[in-house]
Protein backbone atom coordinates (compact mmCIF):
# COMPACT_ATOMS: atom_id res chain seq x y z
CA UNK A 1 0.00 0.00 0.00
CA UNK A 2 1.98 3.01 -1.22
CA UNK A 3 1.86 6.18 1.03
CA UNK A 4 2.79 9.24 -1.06
CA UNK A 5 4.61 11.79 0.68
CA UNK A 6 3.56 15.13 -0.71
CA UNK A 7 -0.14 14.09 0.68
CA UNK A 8 0.89 12.64 4.43
CA UNK A 9 3.73 15.38 4.43
CA UNK A 10 0.55 18.08 3.92
CA UNK A 11 -1.88 15.70 6.56
CA UNK A 12 0.75 16.22 9.26
CA UNK A 13 -0.35 18.52 11.33
CA UNK A 14 -3.96 17.58 11.35
CA UNK A 15 -2.97 13.77 12.02
CA UNK A 16 -0.88 14.62 14.46
CA UNK A 17 -2.07 17.08 16.73
CA UNK A 18 -6.09 17.14 15.62
CA UNK A 19 -5.46 20.87 14.49
CA UNK A 20 -9.25 22.50 12.61
CA UNK A 21 -9.99 25.65 12.43
CA UNK A 22 -12.92 27.40 14.79
CA UNK A 23 -14.76 30.64 12.82
CA UNK A 24 -14.06 33.59 15.29
CA UNK A 25 -17.54 35.08 13.78
CA UNK A 26 -19.64 32.52 15.31
CA UNK A 27 -17.31 29.94 17.00
CA UNK A 28 -18.02 27.22 14.64
CA UNK A 29 -15.13 24.40 14.64
CA UNK A 30 -14.13 22.16 12.28
CA UNK A 31 -12.60 19.25 11.96
CA UNK A 32 -11.19 18.89 8.85
CA UNK A 33 -9.89 22.53 8.55
CA UNK A 34 -12.46 24.40 5.89
CA UNK A 35 -11.49 27.42 3.28
CA UNK A 36 -15.18 28.59 4.25
CA UNK A 37 -17.71 29.11 7.81
CA UNK A 38 -20.81 26.93 6.53
CA UNK A 39 -22.32 30.13 9.29
CA UNK A 40 -20.90 33.13 7.93
CA UNK A 41 -19.59 32.31 4.20
CA UNK A 42 -17.57 35.36 2.92
CA UNK A 43 -17.98 36.51 6.02
CA UNK A 44 -15.82 34.31 7.55
CA UNK A 45 -13.19 34.87 9.79
CA UNK A 46 -11.35 31.30 10.37
CA UNK A 47 -8.30 30.64 12.60
CA UNK A 48 -6.19 27.10 13.28
CA UNK A 49 -7.50 25.54 16.38
CA UNK A 50 -5.57 22.42 18.15
CA UNK A 51 -8.08 20.40 19.60
CA UNK A 52 -7.98 18.53 23.20
CA UNK A 53 -8.17 15.46 21.61
CA UNK A 54 -11.10 14.65 24.08
CA UNK A 55 -14.39 13.24 22.78
CA UNK A 56 -17.76 11.42 23.24
CA UNK A 57 -18.41 8.47 21.04
CA UNK A 58 -21.71 9.04 18.96
CA UNK A 59 -21.98 6.08 17.60
CA UNK A 60 -19.38 3.39 16.38
CA UNK A 61 -18.91 -0.28 14.44
CA UNK A 62 -17.03 -2.89 14.11
CA UNK A 63 -15.42 -3.63 11.36
CA UNK A 64 -14.49 -7.41 10.59
CA UNK A 65 -13.51 -7.44 7.37
CA UNK A 66 -10.81 -4.87 6.40
CA UNK A 67 -9.19 -3.31 3.10
CA UNK A 68 -5.93 -4.34 2.48
CA UNK A 69 -4.37 -1.72 4.63
CA UNK A 70 -5.69 -2.69 7.98
CA UNK A 71 -5.33 -6.54 7.08
CA UNK A 72 -3.26 -7.02 10.08
CA UNK A 73 -5.79 -5.21 12.39
CA UNK A 74 -8.95 -6.80 11.80
CA UNK A 75 -11.25 -6.79 14.02
CA UNK A 76 -11.46 -3.30 14.66
CA UNK A 77 -13.88 -0.63 16.02
CA UNK A 78 -14.43 2.65 13.94
CA UNK A 79 -16.12 5.37 15.39
CA UNK A 80 -17.76 9.06 15.26
CA UNK A 81 -16.48 10.78 17.65
CA UNK A 82 -18.03 14.04 19.09
CA UNK A 83 -15.08 16.33 19.85
CA UNK A 84 -15.22 18.33 23.34
CA UNK A 85 -15.52 21.74 20.98
CA UNK A 86 -17.70 20.78 18.78
CA UNK A 87 -16.61 19.07 15.68
CA UNK A 88 -17.70 15.49 14.71
CA UNK A 89 -14.63 13.52 13.65
CA UNK A 90 -14.46 10.10 12.42
CA UNK A 91 -11.27 7.58 13.76
CA UNK A 92 -10.24 4.51 15.10
CA UNK A 93 -10.91 3.32 18.44
CA UNK A 94 -8.39 1.39 19.88
CA UNK A 95 -9.09 -1.82 22.06
CA UNK A 96 -7.78 -0.71 25.24
CA UNK A 97 -9.80 -3.10 27.41
CA UNK A 98 -12.33 -1.03 28.35
CA UNK A 99 -16.00 -0.93 27.09
CA UNK A 100 -16.74 0.30 23.74
CA UNK A 101 -20.12 2.76 24.24
CA UNK A 102 -21.72 5.15 22.61
CA UNK A 103 -21.50 7.65 25.21
CA UNK A 104 -18.63 6.78 26.49
CA UNK A 105 -15.86 9.35 26.79
CA UNK A 106 -12.66 9.38 24.85
CA UNK A 107 -9.23 10.85 24.19
CA UNK A 108 -6.78 11.03 21.52
CA UNK A 109 -3.60 8.63 21.13
CA UNK A 110 -0.55 8.85 18.81
CA UNK A 111 -0.25 5.43 16.71
CA UNK A 112 0.57 3.97 13.68
CA UNK A 113 -2.29 4.15 11.40
CA UNK A 114 -2.27 0.69 8.64
CA UNK A 115 0.36 -1.94 7.50
CA UNK A 116 2.47 -0.73 5.16
CA UNK A 117 5.15 -2.46 2.67
CA UNK A 118 8.38 -2.59 4.03
CA UNK A 119 9.48 0.29 1.96
CA UNK A 120 6.64 2.60 2.49
CA UNK A 121 6.33 5.26 4.53
CA UNK A 122 4.62 5.31 7.97
CA UNK A 123 1.67 7.05 8.52
CA UNK A 124 1.23 8.11 11.72
CA UNK A 125 -1.78 9.75 13.30
CA UNK A 126 -4.50 9.91 16.22
CA UNK A 127 -6.80 7.58 17.00
CA UNK A 128 -9.10 7.35 20.00
CA UNK A 129 -8.84 5.76 23.13
CA UNK A 130 -12.26 5.12 25.76
CA UNK A 131 -11.28 6.54 28.69
CA UNK B 1 11.74 20.62 34.01
CA UNK B 2 9.70 17.73 33.87
CA UNK B 3 8.92 13.44 32.64
CA UNK B 4 6.44 11.59 31.37
CA UNK B 5 6.77 7.76 30.86
CA UNK B 6 4.91 5.65 29.01
CA UNK B 7 5.01 1.90 28.60
CA UNK B 8 2.04 -0.19 26.36
CA UNK B 9 -0.80 -2.21 28.51
CA UNK B 10 -0.02 -5.88 27.75
CA UNK B 11 2.08 -7.76 28.86
CA UNK B 12 3.21 -11.49 28.27
CA UNK B 13 4.58 -13.79 31.53
CA UNK B 14 7.53 -15.81 32.00
CA UNK B 15 5.72 -18.74 32.18
CA UNK B 16 3.85 -18.11 28.84
CA UNK B 17 7.40 -17.76 26.91
CA UNK B 18 9.02 -20.71 28.78
CA UNK B 19 5.88 -23.29 27.86
CA UNK B 20 7.14 -22.29 24.36
CA UNK B 21 9.97 -23.50 24.61
CA UNK B 22 9.55 -25.99 27.04
CA UNK B 23 11.99 -24.26 30.02
CA UNK B 24 11.98 -23.98 33.52
CA UNK B 25 9.67 -20.71 34.23
CA UNK B 26 10.33 -20.74 37.89
CA UNK B 27 14.54 -21.09 37.40
CA UNK B 28 14.38 -17.83 35.11
CA UNK B 29 12.40 -15.78 37.29
CA UNK B 30 14.61 -16.68 39.80
CA UNK B 31 17.71 -16.04 37.84
CA UNK B 32 16.31 -13.26 35.71
CA UNK B 33 14.49 -11.68 38.68
CA UNK B 34 11.61 -11.14 36.14
CA UNK B 35 8.14 -11.82 36.34
CA UNK B 36 6.68 -10.72 32.59
CA UNK B 37 7.29 -7.99 30.17
CA UNK B 38 5.64 -5.29 28.32
CA UNK B 39 4.44 -6.00 24.94
CA UNK B 40 3.78 -2.82 22.59
CA UNK B 41 0.41 -3.01 20.69
CA UNK B 42 0.25 -3.93 16.88
CA UNK B 43 -0.14 -0.05 15.96
CA UNK B 44 2.54 1.18 18.43
CA UNK B 45 6.40 1.48 17.81
CA UNK B 46 9.55 3.37 19.26
CA UNK B 47 7.87 6.34 17.39
CA UNK B 48 4.58 6.26 19.38
CA UNK B 49 5.33 5.28 22.29
CA UNK B 50 8.26 8.42 22.47
CA UNK B 51 5.09 10.34 21.65
CA UNK B 52 3.11 9.41 23.92
CA UNK B 53 5.47 10.06 26.61
CA UNK B 54 7.18 13.71 25.41
CA UNK B 55 3.41 14.43 25.76
CA UNK B 56 3.28 13.63 29.13
CA UNK B 57 6.50 15.10 29.98
CA UNK B 58 5.15 18.87 28.24
CA UNK B 59 1.88 18.87 30.30
CA UNK B 60 4.01 17.89 33.51
CA UNK B 61 6.52 20.35 32.62
CA UNK B 62 3.87 22.96 32.42
CA UNK B 63 5.94 24.83 29.61
CA UNK B 64 4.80 25.99 25.89
CA UNK B 65 6.62 23.33 23.73
CA UNK B 66 7.59 25.80 21.04
CA UNK B 67 10.26 26.86 23.82
CA UNK B 68 11.92 23.34 23.48
CA UNK B 69 15.13 24.04 21.37
CA UNK B 70 16.03 20.53 21.09
CA UNK B 71 14.78 16.98 20.68
CA UNK B 72 16.71 13.98 21.05
CA UNK B 73 15.81 10.54 20.74
CA UNK B 74 17.51 7.03 21.92
CA UNK B 75 16.26 4.28 20.31
CA UNK B 76 17.55 0.55 19.48
CA UNK B 77 14.52 0.37 17.33
CA UNK B 78 13.77 3.53 15.70
CA UNK B 79 10.98 2.86 12.93
CA UNK B 80 13.44 4.00 10.06
CA UNK B 81 16.75 3.51 9.20
CA UNK B 82 16.80 6.53 7.53
CA UNK B 83 14.78 8.97 8.41
CA UNK B 84 14.51 10.44 12.31
CA UNK B 85 12.52 9.77 14.89
CA UNK B 86 13.21 13.10 16.96
CA UNK B 87 11.55 15.11 13.76
CA UNK B 88 8.06 12.73 14.48
CA UNK B 89 8.54 13.75 17.89
CA UNK B 90 8.82 17.21 17.58
CA UNK B 91 6.07 17.77 15.42
CA UNK B 92 3.82 15.74 17.58
CA UNK B 93 4.20 18.19 20.47
CA UNK B 94 4.30 21.24 18.76
CA UNK B 95 8.17 22.33 19.60
CA UNK B 96 8.00 24.69 16.06
CA UNK B 97 10.73 24.53 13.43
CA UNK B 98 13.53 26.33 15.10
CA UNK B 99 14.49 23.19 16.98
CA UNK B 100 17.89 20.92 16.78
CA UNK B 101 16.59 17.54 16.61
CA UNK B 102 18.58 13.98 16.06
CA UNK B 103 17.88 10.20 16.92
CA UNK B 104 20.59 8.45 18.89
CA UNK B 105 21.68 4.81 19.35
CA UNK B 106 23.92 3.75 21.92
CA UNK B 107 22.45 0.11 23.07
CA UNK B 108 20.34 0.75 26.26
CA UNK B 109 21.92 4.10 27.49
CA UNK B 110 21.13 6.17 24.22
CA UNK B 111 18.57 8.31 26.62
CA UNK B 112 21.02 9.00 29.12
CA UNK B 113 23.10 10.59 26.14
CA UNK B 114 20.78 12.85 24.93
CA UNK B 115 20.00 13.82 28.40
CA UNK B 116 24.19 14.36 28.41
CA UNK B 117 24.07 16.41 25.11
CA UNK B 118 21.00 18.50 26.16
CA UNK B 119 22.25 19.85 29.10
CA UNK B 120 25.56 21.09 27.03
CA UNK B 121 23.12 23.14 25.02
CA UNK B 122 21.11 24.80 27.65
CA UNK B 123 24.90 25.20 29.64
CA UNK B 124 25.87 27.38 27.03
CA UNK B 125 22.90 29.29 26.61
CA UNK B 126 22.39 27.52 23.08
CA UNK B 127 18.42 26.64 23.84
CA UNK B 128 16.17 27.49 26.74
CA UNK B 129 14.47 24.03 27.18
CA UNK B 130 15.64 20.38 25.73
CA UNK B 131 14.01 17.04 25.67
CA UNK B 132 15.75 13.59 25.65
CA UNK B 133 13.90 10.89 25.18
CA UNK B 134 14.22 7.08 25.65
CA UNK B 135 12.07 4.73 23.59
CA UNK B 136 12.45 1.15 22.23
CA UNK B 137 10.35 -1.57 21.35
CA UNK B 138 13.32 -4.31 22.61
CA UNK B 139 14.16 -6.65 20.54
CA UNK B 140 15.02 -10.68 21.35
CA UNK B 141 15.36 -13.46 19.02
CA UNK B 142 12.85 -16.14 19.75
CA UNK B 143 14.12 -18.68 22.21
CA UNK B 144 16.93 -16.25 23.54
CA UNK B 145 17.58 -15.24 27.02
CA UNK B 146 16.77 -12.13 25.61
CA UNK B 147 13.41 -13.12 25.13
CA UNK B 148 12.18 -12.93 28.43
CA UNK B 149 13.16 -9.72 29.01
CA UNK B 150 13.11 -7.21 25.80
CA UNK B 151 10.00 -5.02 26.26
CA UNK B 152 8.48 -1.85 25.62
CA UNK B 153 7.95 1.23 26.90
CA UNK B 154 9.50 4.61 27.13
CA UNK B 155 10.60 8.21 29.45
CA UNK B 156 10.91 11.45 28.22
CA UNK B 157 12.92 13.91 30.28
CA UNK B 158 12.61 18.30 29.71
CA UNK B 159 15.43 20.02 31.13
CA UNK B 160 15.93 23.77 31.11
CA UNK B 161 17.86 26.24 32.96
CA UNK B 162 17.48 27.39 36.89
CA UNK B 163 14.56 28.74 38.01
CA UNK B 164 11.23 27.97 39.84
CA UNK B 165 9.97 25.05 37.54
CA UNK B 166 12.45 22.98 38.23
CA UNK B 167 11.73 19.58 39.97
CA UNK B 168 15.63 18.44 40.19
CA UNK B 169 19.38 19.52 39.35
CA UNK B 170 21.46 17.41 38.04
CA UNK B 171 25.01 17.85 40.21
CA UNK B 172 27.43 16.30 37.93
CA UNK B 173 27.40 13.65 35.26
CA UNK B 174 30.33 11.59 34.04
CA UNK B 175 30.85 8.65 30.95
CA UNK B 176 32.73 5.70 30.99
CA UNK B 177 33.07 4.28 27.82
CA UNK B 178 35.02 1.44 25.67
CA UNK B 179 35.02 -0.27 22.35
CA UNK B 180 33.72 -3.48 24.08
CA UNK B 181 31.62 -5.87 21.75
CA UNK B 182 29.25 -7.49 24.09
CA UNK B 183 26.07 -7.04 22.33
CA UNK B 184 25.16 -5.84 18.63
CA UNK B 185 22.90 -6.05 16.16
CA UNK B 186 23.67 -5.08 12.46
CA UNK B 187 21.48 -3.12 9.53
CA UNK B 188 19.03 -5.19 8.64
CA UNK B 189 19.47 -8.29 11.50
CA UNK B 190 15.73 -8.72 13.35
CA UNK B 191 17.35 -9.00 16.20
CA UNK B 192 20.28 -8.61 18.47
CA UNK B 193 23.21 -10.79 19.14
CA UNK B 194 25.20 -11.18 22.30
CA UNK B 195 28.18 -12.74 23.51
CA UNK B 196 26.21 -14.45 26.46
CA UNK B 197 28.30 -14.60 29.88
CA UNK B 198 30.69 -11.95 28.12
CA UNK B 199 28.31 -9.28 28.37
CA UNK B 200 27.86 -9.39 32.59
CA UNK B 201 31.40 -8.90 33.85
CA UNK B 202 33.40 -7.27 30.81
CA UNK B 203 30.39 -5.26 29.86
CA UNK B 204 27.46 -4.41 32.16
CA UNK B 205 29.58 -4.61 35.25
CA UNK B 206 32.78 -2.81 34.25
CA UNK B 207 31.37 -0.05 32.87
CA UNK B 208 28.24 0.62 35.33
CA UNK B 209 30.64 -0.13 37.83
CA UNK B 210 33.64 2.52 36.21
CA UNK B 211 31.22 5.24 35.45
CA UNK B 212 29.86 5.36 39.21
CA UNK B 213 33.11 5.48 41.02
CA UNK B 214 34.22 7.68 38.83
CA UNK B 215 32.01 9.93 39.49
CA UNK B 216 32.38 9.52 43.45
CA UNK B 217 36.07 10.42 42.75
CA UNK B 218 34.72 13.73 40.69
CA UNK B 219 32.48 14.99 43.54
CA UNK B 220 33.39 13.38 46.67
CA UNK B 221 30.57 11.67 46.96
CA UNK B 222 29.43 7.95 48.61
CA UNK B 223 27.05 5.47 48.10
CA UNK B 224 25.59 6.63 52.07
CA UNK B 225 24.76 10.19 50.37
CA UNK B 226 21.98 8.93 47.80
CA UNK B 227 18.88 8.32 49.10
CA UNK B 228 18.06 6.76 46.21
CA UNK B 229 19.64 4.82 43.01
CA UNK B 230 19.00 3.84 39.54
CA UNK B 231 21.32 1.28 37.61
CA UNK B 232 20.14 -0.07 34.19
CA UNK B 233 18.45 -2.87 34.48
CA UNK B 234 18.56 -5.62 31.33
CA UNK B 235 17.08 -8.20 33.88
CA UNK B 236 16.39 -7.83 37.88
CA UNK B 237 19.47 -9.38 38.99
CA UNK B 238 22.17 -7.05 37.96
CA UNK B 239 21.41 -3.67 38.89
CA UNK B 240 20.73 -5.43 42.03
CA UNK B 241 24.44 -7.01 42.07
CA UNK B 242 25.75 -4.31 40.84
CA UNK B 243 24.07 -2.00 43.39
CA UNK B 244 25.47 -4.67 45.98
CA UNK B 245 28.97 -4.30 44.70
CA UNK B 246 28.99 -0.45 44.74
CA UNK B 247 27.76 -0.43 48.54
CA UNK B 248 24.40 0.47 47.89
CA UNK B 249 21.27 -1.22 50.13
CA UNK B 250 17.88 -3.11 47.85
CA UNK B 251 16.35 -0.23 50.04
CA UNK B 252 18.10 2.93 48.01
CA UNK B 253 17.17 0.88 44.53
CA UNK B 254 13.39 -0.59 44.90
CA UNK B 255 11.91 2.27 44.09
CA UNK B 256 13.73 2.68 40.35
CA UNK B 257 13.98 -1.44 40.00
CA UNK B 258 11.30 -1.61 37.33
CA UNK B 259 12.58 -4.07 35.32
CA UNK B 260 10.86 -7.28 36.56
CA UNK B 261 7.52 -5.56 36.14
CA UNK B 262 7.73 -4.69 32.70
CA UNK B 263 10.68 -6.25 31.09
CA UNK B 264 13.79 -4.36 29.54
CA UNK B 265 12.85 -1.44 27.64
CA UNK B 266 16.49 -0.76 26.54
CA UNK B 267 16.83 3.23 25.88
CA UNK B 268 14.07 3.42 28.36
CA UNK B 269 15.25 1.27 30.84
CA UNK B 270 17.26 3.92 33.13
CA UNK B 271 14.92 6.69 32.47
CA UNK B 272 12.13 4.88 33.47
CA UNK B 273 13.87 3.77 36.86
CA UNK B 274 14.43 7.68 37.42
CA UNK B 275 11.57 8.66 36.85
CA UNK B 276 9.99 6.21 39.08
CA UNK B 277 12.39 7.70 41.23
CA UNK B 278 11.24 11.13 40.94
CA UNK B 279 7.72 10.20 41.84
CA UNK B 280 8.76 9.46 45.35
CA UNK B 281 11.54 11.19 46.32
CA UNK B 282 11.50 14.14 48.64
CA UNK B 283 12.91 18.02 48.51
CA UNK B 284 16.97 17.87 49.12
CA UNK B 285 17.14 13.77 48.70
CA UNK B 286 19.49 13.03 46.18
CA UNK B 287 19.78 10.25 43.81
CA UNK B 288 21.99 8.00 41.57
CA UNK B 289 21.62 6.72 38.39
CA UNK B 290 24.30 5.03 35.88
CA UNK B 291 22.51 3.60 32.49
CA UNK B 292 24.83 1.54 30.48
CA UNK B 293 24.39 0.49 26.67
CA UNK B 294 26.09 -2.30 25.25
CA UNK B 295 29.40 -1.64 22.75
CA UNK B 296 30.03 -0.33 25.45
CA UNK B 297 29.48 2.80 28.38
CA UNK B 298 27.79 4.01 30.94
CA UNK B 299 26.60 7.57 31.92
CA UNK B 300 26.85 8.28 35.54
CA UNK B 301 24.39 11.37 37.30
CA UNK B 302 23.87 12.96 40.56
CA UNK B 303 20.83 14.31 40.81
CA UNK B 304 19.32 16.89 43.98
CA UNK B 305 15.52 16.94 43.94
CA UNK B 306 14.28 20.32 44.86
CA UNK B 307 11.79 22.07 46.39
CA UNK B 308 9.34 22.27 43.89
CA UNK B 309 8.86 18.83 43.13
CA UNK B 310 5.96 18.27 45.39
CA UNK B 311 3.74 21.35 44.34
CA UNK B 312 4.65 19.53 40.32
CA UNK B 313 3.13 16.41 41.10
CA UNK B 314 -0.67 17.32 40.30
CA UNK B 315 -2.12 15.08 38.01
CA UNK B 316 0.80 13.08 37.13
CA UNK B 317 0.50 9.89 37.41
CA UNK B 318 3.27 7.67 38.91
CA UNK B 319 4.90 4.85 37.13
CA UNK B 320 4.36 2.16 39.27
CA UNK B 321 0.67 3.22 38.73
CA UNK B 322 1.67 3.30 34.96
CA UNK B 323 2.50 -0.41 35.08
CA UNK B 324 0.21 -1.77 37.43
CA UNK B 325 -3.08 -0.92 35.79
CA UNK B 326 -5.01 -1.53 33.01
CA UNK B 327 -2.51 -4.26 32.31
CA UNK B 328 -3.67 -7.14 29.76
CA UNK B 329 -2.08 -10.64 29.25
CA UNK B 330 -1.44 -11.82 26.01
CA UNK B 331 -0.25 -15.65 25.01
CA UNK B 332 2.40 -16.41 22.87
CA UNK B 333 0.75 -16.29 19.30
CA UNK B 334 -0.41 -12.57 20.06
CA UNK B 335 3.00 -11.65 21.54
CA UNK B 336 3.96 -13.16 18.07
CA UNK B 337 1.34 -10.98 16.09
CA UNK B 338 2.19 -7.76 18.31
CA UNK B 339 5.94 -8.37 17.67
CA UNK B 340 5.04 -8.53 13.81
CA UNK B 341 6.56 -11.65 13.69
CA UNK B 342 3.94 -13.15 11.44
CA UNK B 343 1.99 -11.67 8.99
CA UNK B 344 -1.31 -12.23 7.08
CA UNK B 345 -0.03 -12.70 3.48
Amino acid sequence: MDVAPASLWRKINTRYNLVGNTCKNCNTSYFPQRVVCRNCGRKSKLEERKFSGNGTIFSFTRIMVPPDAFREDAPYTIGLIKLDEGPMVEGHIIDNCAEIKIGGKVKTVFRRMQTEDKEDLIRYQYKFEPL
Amino acid sequence: MGYGVYVPIYRIRVEEIAKVWNEDAEGIKTSLNIVEKSVQDKDEDAATIAVQAARRAVSHAGIDAREIGAVYVGSESHPYAVKPTATIVKEAIGTGNRVMAADLEFACKAGTAGMQMVMGLIDSNMIKYGMTVGSDTAQGRPGDALEYTAGAGGAAFILGKGGSGNIAEILKTVSFTSDTPDFWRKEGASFPSHGGRFTGEPGYFNHTISATKMLFEETGFKPSDFDYAVFHQPNGRFPTNVAKQLGFTSEQIKNGLITPMIGNTYSGASLIGLAATLDVAMPGQKILVTSFGSGAGSDSFAIEVTENIEARRGSLVPVRDIISKNKTYVDYSIYLKHKKAIKKE
